[in-house]
């Protein structure tokens, strides 16, 4: 367990040193520049856009990241042969792939609770000398604690993302990964589809094998709940619960064939 | 001091770019508006297309849609020298103009991305409904707009109003004004005034005073400052037809007096029928006709007004 903790907090250091968290500068930027501008642009809904933007930025930005990152975890150490003084220290290899992932992950959790942290200012901001009854019409108050909600469950897609870059990454290339990697980013979140597939095609045949591919595929459409959050509508705490399981159960069902796969990997 | 150079050289060539950008601009004049196209029509198709950030893409069309109505809008504006008059004229639709064709598909991709985009349903109705060239003159597609909010929001009482004034205002349809006025109070949360408003217009719809009254209940009670405007506006817009009819009284008595219309204003302050130039609620002077008929000016912000039906019009 020690050897997860510290082969991650590598990967978190490494991940500063690479200036991954400029994002976060980035993202400030657009922020407080929508927030300038929305009200020269639109007639009404400013704090909604704000959220929505805000919740968008949050995922794309975490999603470059999970990928471009999660992708290289493995291959970089391989590449750059240090894979072989890795090996050599006490630690197996699985050990190796998990403290890695967890690395990534707690990089995501970071920035994105900054980036939270970033919206919640932004949108105080907006808030400032609304009278109550104008914010009253609107469908969820300014300062919602419920966007929270929105943004842990964006992380926790992120992180079957990153459990999934990982697993491509530690049999196939970089770019292959990345290909590979939004390639089921896409179909995740139009996995209902495959579901109703039966009812567009003529052969049975292809509509089982559609509706296998939905149990089978990771089902990323569950995690987005930013329409919900945005417009003031409760998303009962069963179904994070529940979410979230579903997403503990596929990361560890890719952790386990990551290692399984990378403990095979001859590096000769 | 290499790094100041650098910096200086930086400088220089950016604006020498700025510069010869300039200079192609003045040879060669850009155009000076670009023809507004929607590349994707289908609703369906951009709501696929967006995947996950259909919120984010709704916020955009309808920043669209805003910039695209005001722009159309300021474009035919009689003080940019735009045709104000063209079409079936003020207060009709005008189906053969294209001017606001996009505006529709807009506001119905922005809410079938966010179906409960509240705002875009509920500004979009008034976009939609006023009269041209202040907006589509589109009353029809106004109300088909709001039905499709109550299909996410079956309770949502405030689509119910705006229809029932889309009916009202636009229509004088004041039977069905009355029946949406009575659905909507009957729903959740609605406030006690819809059921004054469903009884006054059954009774006195087409009259005056009952716009006017419902006008300043909206302005009252409107907690979104573009409805309370749009009220505003609207009650001016009475006062405005009120002055007119007062006008067209003093001129009809000096017309009879002396066989003949006023040439104009100034004959009439002359004779002390008036004080000054008449102007109105915003400050425009009013129009005198050659054949003595008062109106308002075309480049008045309170044109055009509403078409108010012919006394002794049958209740629908």
């Amino acid at each position: 367990m020690n050897a997860i903790g510290a082969i991650a907090i590598n990967v978190f250091r490494e991940s500063v040193r690479d200036k991954v968290l400029y994002n976060l500068v980035l993202f400030a930027i657009l922020l407080i520049a929508a927030s300038l501008l929305i009200g020269e642009l639109t007639a009404g809904q400013d704090v909604k856009i704000i959220k929505d933007l805000g919740l968008t930025a949050t995922s794309i930005f975490g999603l470059f990241i999970a990928v471009f990152i999660g992708i290289g975890l493995v291959s970089k150490e391989v590449e750059r042969r240090s894979i072989y003084s890795l090996l050599a220290k006490p630690i197996t290899r699985s050990q190796l792939v998990v403290g890695k992932y967890a690395g990534l992950a707690l990089t995501l959790a970071v920035n994105i609770a900054v980036m939270a942290a970033a919206q919640y200012v932004v949108l105080a901001y907006m808030r400032w000398g609304i009278p109550p009854n104008v914010e009253r019409t609107w469908d969820a108050p300014a300062i919602d604690p419920a966007l929270l909600v929105a943004i842990a469950l964006i992380l926790v897609e992120l992180m079957l993302v990153t459990a999934i870059a990982v697993f491509f990454s530690t049999f196939s290339t970089p770019l292959l990964s990345a290909a590979l990697t939004f390639a089921l980013f896409i179909v995740g979140h139009f996995s209902a589809d495959l579901r109703n597939f039966q009812s567009v095609v003529e052969s049975p045949a292809v509509g089982r094998i559609a509706r296998g591919l939905y149990w089978v595929l990771p089902n990323l459409a569950q995690f987005d709940v930013k329409a919900s959050v945005v417009h003031g509508q409760r998303v009962p705490a069963g179904y994070v619960a529940v979410a979230v399981a579903y997403a503990a159960v596929y990361i560890a069902l890719l952790l386990t064939i990551s290692t399984s796969v990378f403990a095979r990997r001859d590096f000769k | 001091m290499r790094t100041a150079i650098t910096i200086v050289v930086a400088l220089v060539l950016l604006a020498g770019a700025a510069r010869l950008q300039a200079v192609r601009e003045r040879w060669y004049p850009p155009a000076l508006e670009e023809e507004t196209a929607m590349y994707l029509e289908s609703a369906a198709a951009v709501r696929r297309i967006s995947g996950p950030y259909a919120p984010l893409v709704a916020d955009l069309y309808w920043i669209r849609a805003i910039q695209y109505y005001g722009g159309t809008k300021r474009r035919l504006s009689p003080a940019q020298g735009g045709d104000a008059t063209s079409g079936a004229g003020p207060g009709a639709a005008s189906p053969t103009d294209d001017r606001y064709a996009l505006l529709y598909p807009m506001l119905d991709i922005t809410t079938t991305l966010d179906p409960r985009f509240n705002i875009a349903y509920r500004f979009g109705a008034i976009f939609l409904a006023e009269a041209y060239p202040n907006g589509a003159g589109r009353p029809d597609l106004a109300v088909q707009l709001l039905q499709k909010g109550l299909r996410d929001r079956p309770d949502k009482w405030e689509y119910m109003e705006d229809i029932a004034f889309v009916h009202y205002w636009y229509e004088h349809d004041y039977l069905a004004a009355s029946q949406w006025f009575e659905k909507g109070a009957e729903a959740p949360g609605a406030p006690w005034w819809l059921r004054s408003m469903a009884a006054t217009t059954r009774a006195r719809g087409g009259d005056r005073a009952a716009s006017r009254l419902m006008w300043e209940t909206i302005r009252q009670t409107t907690e979104i400052p573009f409805l309370r405007q749009d009220a505003e506006q609207k009650l001016l817009q009475l006062r405005a037809l009120d002055e007119i009819d007062a006008l067209q009284r003093a001129v009809d008595q000096v017309k009879a007096r002396t066989g003949a219309a006023p040439a104009d204003w100034a004959s009439l302050v002359r004779v002390r029928v008036l004080r000054g130039i008449p102007v109105d609620p915003r400050g425009t002077p009013y129009e005198l006709a050659p054949d003595g008929r008062v109106r308002l000016s075309s480049s008045s912000r309170l044109y055009p007004l509403l078409v108010e039906p012919p006394s002794g019009t049958e209740r629908r």
